[in-house]
């Protein structure tokens, strides 16, 4: 297919489109509006369903009926609208069911406002709903990354009958790019069949039980032991970042996710031709994260600065990563407010001055 | 002269025992549903859903597939699996926390969205597996563990009729109220049921059948009392009979005329 | 080489709609884009926008904070972006609406009666268009003929239309290239 110019939005529909995905289930919200407006009018198109649900408590639920039916399904959400929809996500790991979850994320907490941040990092990553779960979280740092992961997202989903979370934030939902859909996209993973899907009891298979209850709490612990398990799983094989400027020698080193990364990417570029060492390190998947990629890094620069759209939620993880053996210094922007290359380059300069002095005081 | 079998377990029954207290009715609510299903040869095509209550292990008593759902939301898993799989038969089953407390928003909308599925609606008035606390459905005056001194209308307001309510909707739905406290009843029940799911089966409606059921344990009364005690106490509150089929039209409004006070526009 | 400009103006003027066909534009000539809407405070006050990214390489932020070049085409919008263009860069001021001199000696300054020149044309809608030929002609960060193709495109079926567009962009177009080569009327 041929490059189009679309919308984040817009982008992340047809992409689940492609990725086979007939139904989608949600309800509004800004600034996500595009996404079940673009699906309202193409599902139809290719024989697709759209239900506007009565809230996102009911949207994810319907998910849920859905994924446990076998059917490859996706729901969008912004922030309040994904904390309602936490319910089901937890029901849906702890069932096994496969779905993906776009969040493009506002600024918060409560309604907090309808601008871009990146505060749902620690809902998306650490749980967010109830019980001992995890999403497989990706982020995006371009409409043609969002597109992708989109679809990477449904296969990963089947693949560990596991609810995968694209984590995005208003500029991904609102910038427009080129964009290009593979017209052979080969999946991801290896797609299991789904003979634990709800399709009707004929006997030729155990009768589908769509469930997260287990009154026993042997069976339970055993049960919580099999998605550790699986989790463990998306830790060794599905660890996701790129780089930016690390090929040469850097003295910090900038880690940033989804759009923050493209402005720090511009950040590097500036600052190099002034000749500062800078690079930068991008998780994509958030859950797992590279804790490992991060800590290399970090051993290679004097000092580490993480960026978010947040007071510091990512940053937790890298200083998991660094474990002390590097300073980790955070900036962040919140309610809305966005980070420019500028602001980066001296942010990143100001660490210099300071590992400077503490070097030649050291 | 053969043998003839004339009475087994209905097809679309596990051979289990439940885990139902003695003299509850959800046994034979369950029955009359499994020999419904059996009856229009639907149990391989049949998805249930369970609600969180009661009946939350319904999934080990039926021999069709099922979903456990969370609490209130089976109408939005069940809208989730029928518009996944139309040509399946999907039905709920949910009693009166899960569908008229939590679940209110979901159900209402889902009849309202018209989707082709069955929602077989249990009131006992109680909340039976937490203990015996008030529902949504709970009679005026009638003691529970959250109101010891009985159920205060002024301060809870009054029991909610489901039948009534999803009645008043303009989307074309099937919407009865049925019991089974005596044999009659539960034939009568049967019969609800049957139009029901007939209505899935032909892809017309929305369709939901509340049944009223005793819980002799937190009612704290025999279940033969119990019988007695929703005759005597729930039928004329909750009256029995058809609400709304999909060939009738819309209700007609109460006419302004004769009425006194602020709103009287003439 | 990249080329960035924020267009602003207030709603209805069809700052969007230009920046998307600039957009569009940049993508057909084979150049890395990105089209970004009004975002943060920037939202506020009488002013509808949105920031163009052209560029021969993948784009990074497409944020930008400080722009090669702004497009004003009312009073509002020169007051928010007049102080953030690049020293060096391009201030293109739609004077039919705009009565103020521009503060800024660093910058290029220049000047389209944008509404009087789609007037003329009588193609009164058209004053976006001829705002961005002034803005390809002194940039050329894409080419008109592929501007032109994106207009046909995108009024397909309005002949109208199209034929107005063209012609409003051509008289933006010389404009703006006048001015680059320093002989700004």
């Amino acid at each position: 297919m041929a490059k189009k110019l679309m919308k984040g939005s817009e982008a992340i529909g047809e992409a689940a489109i492609q990725a086979g995905c007939r139904l989608f289930f949600g309800y509004p919200i800004t600034p996500q509006n595009e996404i079940p407006e673009y699906m309202s009018h193409r599902l139809p198109q290719v024989g697709g369903t759209f239900v506007q649900a009565e809230s996102e408590v009911a949207a994810s639920n319907m998910l849920y009926g859905a994924a446990g039916s076998g059917a490859r399904v996706f729901t969008s959400s912004s922030s309040p609208g994904i904390s309602l929809m936490m319910e089901a996500i937890s029901y849906m790991a702890g069932a096994e069911l496969p779905a993906v979850i776009v969040n493009i994320m506002r600024a918060g907490p409560g309604l907090g406002g309808i601008l871009p941040s990146q505060g749902d990092y620690f809902q998306a990553t650490k749980g967010g709903g109830h019980g001992d779960y995890r999403l497989l979280v990706l982020a995006p740092w371009s409409v043609q990354e969002a597109a992708d992961l989109v679809q990477d997202a449904f296969d990963l989903a089947d693949f560990y009958r596991n609810p995968v979370m694209v984590l995005g934030d208003g500029l991904i939902g609102q910038m427009m790019e080129p964009v290009e859909f593979r017209t052979e996209r080969v999946p991801c993973k290896p797609l299991p069949p789904k003979p634990w899907a709800s399709t009707g009891w004929r006997g030729d298979r155990a009768k589908a039980i769509i469930n997260s209850l287990f009154l026993d709490p042997e069976v339970l612990e055993q049960h919580n032991r099999n998605l550790k398990a699986k989790y463990d799983a998306m830790v060794r094989d599905e660890v996701r970042f790129a780089t930016y400027g690390t090929e040469r020698p850097y003295d910090v080193l900038v880690v940033a996710y989804g759009t923050v990364a493209r402005v720090v990417s511009t950040a590097v570029d500036n600052l190099r031709e002034e000749g500062v060492r800078v690079g930068l390190l991008r998780p994509i998947t958030l859950f797992p994260f590279p804790y490992e990629a991060v800590r290399a890094a970090a051993r290679r620069a004097k000092a580490v600065l993480v960026i978010e759209l947040s007071c510091g939620q990512m940053a937790e993880d890298v200083q998991l990563a660094v474990a002390g053996s590097r300073p980790v210094h955070f900036h962040g922007r919140q309610g809305g407010m966005l980070v420019s290359p500028e602001e980066t380059a001296e942010k990143v300069k100001e660490i210099l001055k300071q590992t400077g002095k503490e070097a030649r005081r050291g | 002269m053969a043998e003839a079998l004339v009475f087994s377990r209905p097809a679309a029954l596990e051979s289990v025992i439940t885990h139902y207290c003695p003299g509850c009715t959800h046994g034979i609510i369950h029955r009359l549903v499994a020999e419904v299903i059996d009856e229009l040869g639907v149990r391989e095509r049949t998805v249930g859903i369970a609600p969180v209550g009661c009946s939350v292990l319904a999934y080990n008593y039926f021999a069709t597939d099922f979903h456990e759902a969370s609490h209130g939301r089976a109408p939005a898993v069940a809208t989730g699996i029928k518009r996944a799989h139309p040509e399946l038969i999907v039905f709920t089953y949910q009693g009166d926390g899960d569908l008229a407390s939590i679940g209110m928003a979901e159900i209402v909308h889902c009849a309202n969205r018209g989707e082709k599925v069955t929602v077989v609606f249990v009131n006992n008035a109680i909340y039976g597996m937490t203990g015996g606390q008030m529902a949504p459905t709970t009679l005026p005056g009638q003691i529970a563990t959250t109101c010891p001194l009985g159920r205060d209308v002024n301060l809870a307001g009054y029991p909610i009729r489901v039948a009534e309510l999803i009645s008043t909707l303009r989307t074309p739905a099937f919407v009865a109220r049925t019991a089974v406290h005596t044999p009659l009843a539960a034939v009568q029940a049967k019969a609800i049921l049957r139009r029901a799911f007939t209505y899935q089966k032909e892809g017309t409606c929305f369709s939901l059948v509340e049944v009223l059921s005793t819980c002799p344990t937190n009612w704290g009364m025999p279940p033969a009392e119990a019988c007695q005690w929703l005759e005597e106490h729930m039928v004329p509150y909750y009256p029995l009979g058809v609400f709304k089929t999909p060939e009738g039209g819309d209700r007609a409004p109460r006419p302004l005329e004769g009425e006194e006070g602020p709103c009287r526009t003439t | 080489m990249q080329n960035d400009v924020i267009i602003a103006g207030f709603g209805g003027q069809g700052v969007l709609l230009i920046g998307k066909l600039l957009a569009y534009a940049g993508m057909r000539d084979g150049k890395e884009v990105s089209w970004l809407p009004s975002y943060g405070p920037e939202m506020r006050g009488g002013t509808c926008n949105c920031t163009v990214v052209i560029s021969d390489k993948p784009v990074g932020s497409p944020v930008v904070q400080h722009p090669r070049a702004a497009l004003v085409l009312n009073l509002p919008s020169l007051e928010k972006f007049e102080p953030m263009v690049k020293p060096g860069g391009l201030l293109l001021v739609n004077t039919s609406l705009i009565h103020r001199e521009p503060a800024r000696s660093d910058v290029t300054v220049v000047k389209v009666p944008a509404n009087e020149i789609a007037n003329e044309l009588a193609n009164p809608r058209g004053a976006n268009m001829v705002a961005l030929g002034a803005y390809l002609g002194a940039t050329e960060a894409v080419s008109l003929p592929v501007v032109e193709e994106i207009v046909r495109e995108t009024f397909a079926g309005k002949e109208k239309l199209v034929t107005a567009n063209i012609e409003a962009l051509r008289r933006g177009h010389a404009l703006g290239a006048e001015a680059k080569k320093g002989g700004q009327p």
